[in-house]
């Protein structure tokens, strides 16, 4: 594949980088990246991945636009409310740049659809919105060796962290299980402020690139943490915990469970 | 001296920068290491800012040279992947 005129015009910026380069571009443009959730950190994460050109974005989301989302969603707008949040960021990342194919899919992601789903990307990116979801994904990834960059954000605090597997720590590693319900409170519950999503997608977006290039050190065994009040950027180390029950020697976890009773009974 | 006889030749006149260096970079992207790429371009600009990029890159600029009123040449070897 060669790059034509307007895609030498529209990624120049990238093809002048020594890191990039047209054969960088042309790593981006065939990549194929899935988002779960297309909400606070899935409208950021899409939008500069859609700019960077990755050329097939996966959206995953089964929610409908309400006018509280738009405060923080960018990819939505007000004219938009009520439409599925999977069409609306399909139509703005499309809108932004036509070389990007986006596969919108209305569903909620289970143990019963996942694998089916990220099988066919390269890499998974979490934006979702609760333990569950968070769950399932980091042991559907473990389970199926794909890297995912997963985020995660709350009043004015957020974290990325990305996980390879076999090579690195995963989600389990760090919280060998979800808190019980009402402990940690949601973003509806507790709130976040607006440019939040943004700080954290873009540092999504970023590892998503550096790993599509192969350029740069991965958020591998390490947590980024922000605290937006204090403008401060923490790292902490997470190394991969031998007695993780995903990824550890002997992982209790070798299929995927009904995350959502799980949680439930947690809270029981 | 010996004249260098280009591997490839590309011909990037009307071109603005940063195009210009896009466009030059890109080809001697194609290209294998210890080829020569030689530009022939009309912005004045890229006739100092390509050579100070390419060596950036690790490239070695073999000639820069105004051939007429409009135009130059510039030659390079291209150094590393």
């Amino acid at each position: 594949m060669e790059l034509n005129d307007e895609q030498i015009l529209r990624y120049s910026r990238h093809i002048i980088l020594p890191e990039v380069g047209g054969k960088g571009q042309k790593k981006l443009l065939a990549a194929r990246v899935i988002l779960v959730g297309a909400g606070g950190l899935g409208c950021p994460v899409g939008y500069y991945l859609a700019a960077a050109g990755v050329g097939t974005i996966g959206l995953i989301d089964n929610d409908t636009i309400e006018l509280s989302n738009l405060q923080r969603q960018i990819a939505h707008n007000t004219e938009r409310v009520g439409m599925y949040k999977a069409d609306s960021a399909k139509k703005t990342f499309e809108a932004l740049n036509p070389d990007v194919h986006v596969i919108a899919i209305k569903e909620r992601i289970s143990k019963d659809n996942i694998f089916d789903i990220i099988k066919d990307y390269d890499i998974v990116v979490d934006g979702s919105d609760n333990f569950p979801t968070r769950y399932l994904v980091n042991d559907a990834c473990v389970l199926s060796g794909k890297p995912l960059v997963s985020g995660a954000i709350l009043r004015f605090e957020g974290q990325v962290t990305t996980i390879l597997p076999k090579e690195g720590h995963c989600y389990r590693c760090l919280f060998e299980e979800p808190p019980p319900p009402g402990l940690v409170p949601s973003c509806q519950e507790a709130g976040v402020l607006g440019a939040l999503p943004g700080i954290i997608g873009g540092l999504q977006a970023m590892e998503v690139l550096k790993l599509i290039l192969g350029r740069g050190e991965p958020l591998k065994n390490r947590l980024l943490i922000y605290d937006a009040l204090k403008a401060s950027f923490r790292k902490v180390r997470i190394p991969k915990n031998p007695a993780c029950p995903v990824c550890g020697e002997n992982p209790t976890i070798t299929e995927l469970h009904d995350y959502e009773a799980e949680y439930c009974q947690i809270r029981l | 001296m010996e004249e260098i006889k280009p591997d490839k030749t590309i011909n990037i006149k009307g071109l603005v920068c940063p195009y210009t260096f896009v466009k030059s970079k890109l080809a001697i992207e194609d290209m294998e290491v210890g080829e020569v790429l030689e530009i022939i371009l009309d912005y004045p600009e890229a006739s100092r800012s390509i050579p100070k990029s390419m060596e950036d890159h690790g490239h070695k600029v073999l000639k820069v040279e105004k051939i007429n009123d409009t135009d130059w040449i510039i030659v390079i070897r291209k150094e590393r992947e």
